[in-house]
């Protein structure tokens, strides 16, 4: 009978839009398993099965351990490089108007549309001794196609709108016055910009930073066709896995990409605590 | 520091922000800029501030013309809407971001930094939130270190653009009450804009009422009620009902309702404006008035009971609202629906082809 019923039975049932908590956690879970984790799972067994001894000596290989130079070296030019012209470009695009505007904006995200080999060809054509840009940097002496610069210029093309698109947001969100309220405190520009605008933009630019480290540290389509491949001087560490793939050894090929897979997990974790700390003062969830 | 606005005007685009207008701000003195949005006082803060630039005329601070010194070297004290407190900052930090800045030669040592920033701190009563951040404080107290902040430099001139808009009415009433104690205190010159009529009234020394970029007049709060001297004064300060009458017979007509005209006044087409509070309410007509109204809504407020009242058979544009003490109003009992005629005691007449009111009086 419906007279027993309790004052929770008769209560509507659905307060949100999407469907409840069990349903949609579920289903991110389950897709978060099967594309990240089953993957990552598997990458792991791989390398377990060839016992530490012989992990250690692949992961620690004088030619791969290079390559880890090389790598982190030419991402962390790479990066920094980004922080800076991206930081500039998101400026641009959000505080001026200017005809073409539009264009640009949309011309930020042609690194992620555009596959990454023919981003490396094009690169390499350009900055070859004989190309556009390789002929005139060749006459002042320097050499970026076939080098280390090499490595870099490509790191730095494919991820630099990981940059530009982190500081965007918070730089429009930026209210003109808290600007306003340094000037009028008698601040000069610089310290307007040192003290009032970078802090704000600080949490986004490092995020920016560590994301366009992180995609630079595991690029490869963009990089093998400009880094001339020498061992011990610009081999990658992606490249490092391909090369044992190609020699049949899944297992040296996992053991090396569970390097790099630790190093960017820990860096993405590191940046996200940090991040997550700087915010809770300015949202004041203390 | 006295300030000396002389025809200064501004344009943003087509739109004329600001006709030329002047103003005179004696030393200590508080002004109010009331008006609506858009009538141009936030772009007058500003100009003043010089954080936005003037199209013509000159400012003055004192003797020293300001007009193209650039906003950080006016030494004004401004306080923004929304705060515009540093969100990364501390409490302390933001009260002393104005001393950090200073040029080397200028800036005391971080010690005295530190001093003052207490000091400035205890002044708004706020000392114990020294390290906390902006988003841990309430609207009221984000106010008072937005204002701790605007005068650590000890500015001459303090500017607030609505500085209690966003507050709610006990903690409004409060700061309002402390900001003149402040002002009377510490003796610097300040303009503050808003768009609350009472805010003005209470706290200017001298209000200036603005519409559309320009200046409708400039009174002390007590002259500015008892003389509005345009039909936007009168309509801006509220509570006034405007009986819109053409005159026959000596009495000036809307369909079916009719005021007698009081002895002196014009024979004229016209509006007359009364306040609410400056009407008889009876059952009947009355041989002076015959304003039928019928009670839409009663509310309670303060001292006094508020009916809100549309016309039977005549013409208004709005509702009209009319207080009454709670002696008389409890002695008549009216209820929401019912009929009633309201006598007014008081008005101002605008005849249809003049600008300023006359005052008009049915009292002997």
């Amino acid at each position: 009978m419906a007279t027993h019923l309790s004052a929770a039975d008769t209560r509507p049932r659905h307060k949100r839009v999407l469907p409840g908590l069990s349903l949609s956690l579920g289903t991110s879970l389950l897709f978060i398993s099967l594309i990240l984790l089953l993957p990552m799972t598997g990458l792991v067994m791989q390398s377990v099965d060839m016992g530490w001894d012989r992990y250690w000596q692949v992961i620690s290989d004088e030619r791969v351990v290079a390559s880890y130079k090389v790598t982190l070296w030419a991402a962390l030019i790479a990066s920094v490089f980004n922080g800076f012209f991206g930081l500039l470009l998101a400026w641009v695009l959000v505080r001026y108007d200017f005809p073409g505007r539009r264009i640009l904006d949309a011309l930020v995200d042609l690194p992620f549309a555009l596959p990454t080999a023919v981003a490396g060809i094009t690169l390499a054509t350009l900055y070859a001794q004989n190309g556009w840009y390789g002929e005139i940097l060749e006459s002042l002496g320097l050499k970026v196609a076939y080098t280390p610069w090499g490595i870099v210029l490509a790191m730095a093309f494919t991820s630099i709108p990981f940059v530009v698109r982190t500081v965007q947001p918070v730089l429009e969100e930026l209210s003109p016055e808290e600007e306003e309220a340094g000037m009028t405190l008698g601040a000069s520009d610089w310290s307007v910009f040192r003290r009032v605008i970078f802090p704000a933009l600080w949490p986004a630019l490092m995020t920016g930073i560590a994301l366009s480290f992180t995609r630079s540290l595991g690029e490869f389509g963009a990089v093998i066709f400009i880094a001339g491949n020498m061992p011990y001087v610009s081999e990658i560490t992606s490249l490092m896995i391909f090369v044992s793939l190609q020699e049949f050894d899944f297992p040296a090929a996992s053991a090396i990409a569970s390097v790099v897979l630790m190093a960017s997990l820990v860096l993405l974790f590191a940046i996200n605590i940090w991040q997550a700390r700087y915010l809770r003062r300015l949202h004041g969830r203390s | 520091m006295s300030i000396l606005i002389e025809n200064i005007s501004k344009h943003f685009g087509q739109f004329q922000a600001l006709s030329p207008l002047s103003l005179d701000i004696n030393e200590g003195e508080m002004i109010g800029l009331l008006g609506p949005s858009g009538s141009g006082k936030t772009t007058l803060l500003r100009i003043i501030a010089g954080l936005e630039g003037t199209d013509t005329g000159r400012i003055k601070f004192g003797d020293r013309d300001v007009t193209n010194l650039h906003v950080r070297d006016r030494r004004v004290g401004f306080v923004f809407q929304n705060y515009a407190l540093f969100r990364h900052m501390t409490v302390a930090d933001n009260v002393a971001f104005g001393l950090e800045v200073l040029p080397r030669k200028e800036r005391p040592s971080p010690t005295e930094i530190k001093t003052r920033v207490m000091h400035l701190l205890e002044m708004v009563q706020l000392e114990h939130l020294a390290n906390r951040f902006p988003s841990q404080l309430s609207g009221g107290q984000k106010q008072r270190i937005a204002l701790a902040r605007a005068l650590a430099t000890q500015p001459e001139v303090l500017l607030l653009d609505e500085p209690f808009g966003a507050l709610d009415a006990k903690v409004r009433k409060e700061l309002r009450r402390w900001l003149r104690g402040l002002h009377d205190e510490l003796g610097f010159t300040s303009v503050f804009v808003t768009h609350d009529q009472e805010e003005a009234l209470e706290l200017s020394d001298r209000v200036v009422v603005m519409s559309n970029g320009h200046i409708e007049q400039i009174d002390q709060p007590g002259a500015l009620y008892a003389s509005p001297n345009s039909r936007f004064v009168f309509d801006f300060l509220g509570n006034a009902n405007v009986f819109d009458g053409k005159v026959e017979n000596g009495k000036w007509h809307n369909q079916q309702a009719n005021i007698v005209l009081p002895e002196g006044a014009e024979q004229k087409d016209g509006q007359l404006y009364i306040r609410s509070h400056e009407f008889f309410v009876s059952r009947e007509p009355t041989a002076q008035a015959n304003l039928p109204l019928r009670v839409i809504a009663i509310n309670p407020i303060g001292a006094e009971v508020r009916l809100e009242l549309t016309p039977i058979d005549w013409q208004s544009n709005d509702v009209w609202e009319i207080d009454l003490p709670h002696k008389a109003f409890d002695k008549n009992c009216f209820e929401k629906g019912q009929t009633l005629y309201v006598t007014p005691k008081a008005g101002y007449f605008f005849a249809n082809d003049a600008q300023k009111p006359t005052l008009l009086s049915w009292e002997k």
